[in-house]
Order: C-alpha cells, then structure tokens, then sequence
C-alpha cells in the first residue's frame, strides 16, 4: 500500500489559495450572522435562514442530483404543520416537534420519490407538482391543519427543557445554529462517497447503470434527503412565526425556491443561501412600498437569467476572480 | 487463474432468436449468439444492421420483443440492466462514456466504489475514498494512463477516454465484456495500443465487440458474426466469414 500514501490527497495543489480563501470567507459569514441580529430585525433574519435552507436542501436535487422538484412545498409546509401541531397540541419540547417534521418530511419524501423518480425531466417535474397539489388539499381539508386559519400562536417552549425560545436573541441563535448543521449535513452529503456517485450519475447516467449502480436507488436517497432538510428549515420556520400556514404548502411555495435556487446559482453550496437572501430581502422591502412584488421578483428573475445564466454565485465562480480565488462551479 | 479450463470452449453469454421491434420496425429477428469465456468475438456489418440494438439487448438497456438471453447459465431476459452488469456483464459505449468532470482517477474509482462497498456512505468524508486509490492506480498503470492520473477526463484526448473507458470497465473484473466499437475514430497508433489492450485482458474473460476496422477483427478475433438488416448473415472465423460471397457483397456494396 506504498502507491496511495505517494500522493494521497485531491488535486487541489493546482490552487493552493483556495482552502484559505475558502476559511477567510467562511470565518467572515459566520460573523456578520452572529453580529446581525444586533443590527437587522431578528425575526427577519430568521425567516431568511429558513428560506435559505430550503433552497440549499432543494439545491441537493436539481444542483447535485440534476432532478427539478415541482413539490418541494410538501416537505416544507408539511413539516410546519408536523411540528406546529406536535408542539402545540401535544405539548412536544420544540426539538422533537422538529424532529417529528424532519421525520414527516421524509415520510412524504419517500413516498412521492418512490413514484416520481422514474421518470425524467418535464415528466418527473410535473408527478411531482400534481402529487405536492394533493397534498395541498389534503391539507386544505384535513382538521389538524385548521384549513385556511392555519396552526396559529405555536408555543415556541423551551429547548432540551432549558432554554427560553419565546426569547428572540435564544430563539435567533437556535435558528442560525440549525442552519449551519443543516448547511454541514449537506456540505457532508455532497462530498461524500454518495456524493460522488451522484456526481457520476448526473454526468452519465448511462454509463453509471452499465456499472452496476441502480440509479433509480440512489437518485431516492438524495430524494428524501432534500425533503428531510427542506422539513428541517419548514418546522423551524413554524416555530420562528408562531404559525404553520397553506401558503408554505402551495405550489408558489415549490416555484419561489426554484426561483431563489436558479438566482444564486445551482450546484454551488452558496449560491441557494444567496438566492434566497435576495428573494426574501426583496419581498420584505417591497411588502411596504406600493410596488407588486411578483412583478418585481418576476423582472429580477428575467434579469438574471438573461444577465447571470449561471446564477450570481455561479456566475462569480466562473469569472476570473472566483477562478483565481481558486472557486469551481458544479456546472 | 483457470490454467486448465481455459483452452477448452465454455459459453459464457449465448442468445436464442433473439429480435427487437420498434413499432412496426423489425430492427433484429432471430439472432443466435455463443460468446466464449476467453475468446474475442467480433460483431460486424453495415451501418444501421443493428450491431448497438443486438447490443443494447444484451446488455438490458432495451428489452426485447423475442428470444431469450442467457449469461453465465442464468436467464436475463427479463434482468434490469445494473443487475446484469453486478452479475458480471459489462459493456463501453459507441460515444465515449467517461464522467467528463472527474478525474481520471476518480473515474476508475467510482467503478471500484461499488464491489468496495463504498457507495452508499453519505455521512463519511470523499477520502475514504482514498483507500481506493492503490487499485485504481495499477489499473492505470496497466493501462499507460498514469501521467494523466488527475487530469480530467474531458480534458483526455479521444483515444485516451476510450482507454479510461475501458480501465473502468476492467475495474470490475468482469466475466464478459462488450465494447461497442471501441477504436472508432482513433489514430493508428492508438488502434494499435487499444488492440493489444483487448487481447491482453480477454485472456481470462469473454470479450464481444463492435468494429468497424476489419485489419484488427482479422488480427484479435477468434469469432466473427456478420449481420444485415438485423438478421445474422454469416457466422465463424475471420477466414471462413470474410470468404462467402454474400458477406463480401453485404458488406463491401461492391462484389458481383
């Protein structure tokens, strides 16, 4: 076994910059968000991390899979009312409501994976929008859900018994380190040996059945993972608001994080959080001018996708200061 | 290795009537194939004779509509495709079929990945998968693609992705190999190199493939099946196939 200690590691000395750069800016993101519920509006903050996990957990599919989920609403409100009703109606401590959510999520991940995964493309897109769209009116009617009232004035407890959430400075750190696991979690899926085959399948799927890998298998995994992550960032979102609503199940739901994933840029880590940033930014300004916000989102949207094809993280990747700074874009 | 059971003929992959219709396209009928553990057979004809049909059946990636598959004493006709190749049938493509983003190295990885039971760990770091790197760099080494270890692959020349092609291939030690037109498109010298490959590695293992140059089928192939239009013309030697007067005339378009 002499061979593979000669030259153990990745070709990553071809841009030595990279690791530093990469800890540089990491380092600084971790500090603005812990520093900026000091100076921005908590609540507002919170909701963009949630969002900003959903587009990344939705990310692992269309970015790192290659499968555009028309449904991923499902997992996120579903999660929502999971956790809310869990923690309302129970009296459950809000990590297993959580828990319970990321649990559901999955449930109904597998299951509308199982019968999606099948097929390809616009196909696959549409299984899963017209499957997320019965699970739309399942919640519409179901009494649980409360239908159009929605779970309201969820208790947000206290974490492991201790912690006051009603708090907002405990409640925003609980958020924000939810968030960093759940980034990790996916930073860790991607490059991992499971990773790797999906990266092989994405680039040839052909050639990725012709050895052995039953590719259906594995495109599920990453299947209910997303849906597993987009729960985690919907049962917290509950928490945050107090409130598990039908909007976060709807099929605008499902458009707006494909919306907020293709604007930072897909198959790039950054490039969802990025994405979703800007949308929820965005909409948050606009709520109080007299301007129409999907008209706006809507022209941003048009903009970008003439100006930035790659997305903005992924196109700052692909020019030559992401290249220097030693950055590679999936696509 | 087998030192005894190699020189006499085992059949490892055999076909019975077998045919495939597209709509109302009869694209093969009623093909009969033996390949042979330790032989190179060779699949010839026309364009458009359904060499890559006969193939994709074979292998699954189309099922057919007649006939019945058999690889290594087990029925496959109704096997998906991934299965057949774990049970030990692996096959190229006509296009390259290399992961164009990987490196070279990770290219052969990924095939070992599987056997080595490292596929499925999503919570572990890429470098476990090092420990797969010693393998993957003698098949490399067997295959002179050393220097172009972290290369990748798309940054190959095209002859040296049919290479890393086939040492993925090999880094399943299959029992039967099908390449579709393995040198298509390749310089002389590569030919050369990619002829000397195949007759090296079908010394333990059945090889079937497509080829379009006759010079190497003449030169590595035990067994030549000629087909047109999807039905089989001619069967046996180079000698033998390349002598009857239909081949000549199916095949060259020239002869009386």
């Amino acid at each position: 076994m002499a061979r593979d200690t000669s030259h153990a590691d990745e070709p990553v000395a071809a841009r030595p910059m990279a690791g530093a750069v990469k800890i540089a800016l990491l380092l600084a993101a971790a500090g603005l968000l812990i520093a900026a519920p000091f100076f921005l509006y908590p609540i507002f903050l919170m909701k963009l991390l949630c969002f900003a996990l959903f587009a990344a957990a939705f990310n692992l599919l269309l970015g790192y899979t290659g499968l555009l989920s028309f449904g991923h609403a499902t997992f996120f409100g579903g999660s929502a009312y999971f956790t809310a009703h869990a923690v309302k109606v129970w009296g459950w401590p809000p990590e297993f409501g959580i828990l319970l959510g990321v649990a559901g999520a999955a449930a109904l991940g597998l299951v509308m994976g199982a019968i999606a995964i099948r097929r390809q493309g616009i196909y696959f897109a549409m299984i899963t929008l017209a499957l997320s769209q019965m699970f739309f009116f399942f919640c519409l009617q179901a009494g649980f859900t409360h239908g159009e009232d929605g779970i309201q004035s969820v208790p947000r407890g206290h974490l492991f018994g201790v912690i006051d959430l009603s708090q907002t400075t405990n409640m925003y750190f609980f958020v924000l380190a939810v968030f960093a696991l759940g980034m990790l979690v996916i930073w860790r899926f991607v490059n991992s040996p499971f990773g790797m085959i999906l990266k092989a399948i994405r680039e040839n799927e052909a050639r990725a059945i012709s050895l052995g890998y039953s590719v259906a298998e594995y495109k599920l995994g990453a299947f209910v993972m997303s849906a597993a992550l987009a729960g985690l960032a919907g049962g917290v979102k509950a928490l945050v608001f107090q409130f598990a609503t039908l909007t976060d199940v709807t099929w605008q739901m499902s458009g707006e994080v494909i919306l907020m994933t293709l604007l930072g840029g897909i198959g790039t880590l950054v490039g969802p959080v990025v994405g979703a940033g800007l949308v929820v930014t965005l909409q948050n300004y606009l709520a109080t001018s007299d301007f129409p916000v999907t008209i706006i989102t809507g022209l941003v949207f048009m903009a970008c996708v003439l100006v930035f094809r790659r997305g903005i993280v992924g196109e700052f990747y692909a020019s030559r200061l992401g290249r220097a700074l030693g950055f590679t874009s999936e696509r | 290795m087998g030192m005894v059971a190699d020189h006499e003929p085992r059949v490892v992959l055999s076909a019975r009537g077998l045919g495939k219709d597209f709509g109302g396209f009869t694209a093969v009928n009623n093909v009969n194939l033996d390949v042979q553990h330790a032989r190179i057979h060779a699949l010839i004809g026309p364009n458009g004779a359904g060499k890559t049909t006969v193939f994709n059946l074979l292998t699954k990636f189309l099922q057919p509509t007649r006939g019945q598959i058999t690889l290594l004493g087990t029925d496959i006709t109704r096997t998906r495709p991934d299965k057949v190749a774990r049970m030990g049938m692996v096959r190229s493509f006509q296009i390259s079929a290399v992961f164009p983003h990987l490196t070279v190295l990770e290219n052969v990885r990924v095939a070992l990945q599987r056997p080595a039971e490292l596929a499925v760990q999503f919570w572990r770091p890429l470098k476990t998968l090092n420990q797969l790197n010693g393998r993957a760099e003698v098949l490399l080494e067997d295959l002179g693609l050393t220097r172009w270890r972290d290369a990748r692959a798309a940054d190959l020349s095209y002859g040296r992705k049919r290479v890393l092609e086939i040492a993925t291939t090999l880094a399943l030690d299959p029992e039967v190999l099908l390449l579709d037109e393995p040198m298509a498109g390749m310089g002389q010298e590569d030919v050369r190199m990619v002829a000397e490959i195949i007759r090296e590695v079908a010394r333990h293992r059945a090889v079937l493939m497509v080829e379009h140059n006759l010079s190497v089928v003449a030169d590595i192939c035990h067994q030549v099946t000629v087909l047109q239009r999807g039905e089989i013309l001619a069967h046996g030697d180079y000698a033998t196939v390349s002598a009857d007067p239909r081949v000549r005339s199916a095949y060259m378009g020239t002869e009386d």
